[in-house]
């Protein structure tokens, strides 16, 4: 299925790109992560460590269990700092 | 309920007083301004925001709702700004009206709390040594358990 990934603030630094359609069959957040991590170097290092990411399917804040299918959307991006 | 999020700065007196217009049923008013704060060390040249178009308003939303179920309250108004801005520049601010004074005042400090490290802001401090995102806080998860035990 095509999913919009998007990142924020280090995150998308550390990718490079601010969003992007990715081609996958992953069921869940992680499976998405693992696949992106397998591609190329940049999502590995992006990826590295899980407790410093949080993650949004459709715009929600869930965890990297969290299934992903018929989502539109998944965000990737570090703890918040609003206020 | 009023959520706004822009890039353009806004004069919180004139929303304060806009939120309090007509409101005579309600005794007791709390607002909360934040500022970009210069740093100790280094002088901050800017910071600059960063949000999650959408999430953001859904967030915020979300989290003013979760206040007016939880207290009793009139009328919840959030501002808050993305892109740069300089120290001493407003970011943001909360306003909240109540009947009483300590579901205005309560009510504040939970959204407060709640849109600190779940609305989906991140904010980047420039120096002229070069610039860094802040990082959230252990307190800041801490002071959300504390709402959700009480």
């Amino acid at each position: 299925m095509k999913l919009d990934v998007m990142y924020f603030a280090w995150v998308r630094e550390r990718i490079g790109v601010p969003r992007e359609t990715v081609e996958t069959e992953a069921a869940t957040v992680g499976d998405l992560v693992r696949e992106l991590s397998a591609r190329e170097e940049r999502y590995e290092v992006a990826f590295s460590d899980l407790d410093a990411l949080r993650v949004a399917v459709d715009q929600d804040l869930t965890d990297f269990d969290a299934s992903i299918a018929g989502a539109r959307e998944v965000a990737f991006f570090p703890p918040m700092t609003g206020g | 309920m009023r959520i706004v999020v822009q890039e353009a700065p806004f004069d919180a007196g004139a929303e304060l007083n806009a939120f309090q217009a007509g409101k005579t049923d309600m005794g007791a008013i709390v607002s909360f301004s934040g500022l970009v704060r210069d740093l100790p060390d280094a002088p901050l040249r800017h910071m600059l925001i960063e949000h999650y178009p959408g999430m953001t308003e859904r967030a915020l939303t979300k989290i003013a709702q979760d206040a007016c179920e939880r207290w009793n309250l009139g009328d919840v108004l959030v501002i808050h700004r993305f892109g740069q801005m300089a120290p001493g520049d407003q970011i943001m601010m909360v306003a909240t009206a109540s009947p009483h004074r300590k579901d205005a005042f309560a009510a504040a400090d939970f959204l407060m709390d709640y849109l600190k490290s779940r609305a989906p802001f991140w904010k980047k401090e420039v120096t002229a040594d070069g610039s860094d995102w802040v990082a959230a806080k252990d307190e800041d998860e801490k002071a959300l358990r504390q709402w959700q035990q009480g």
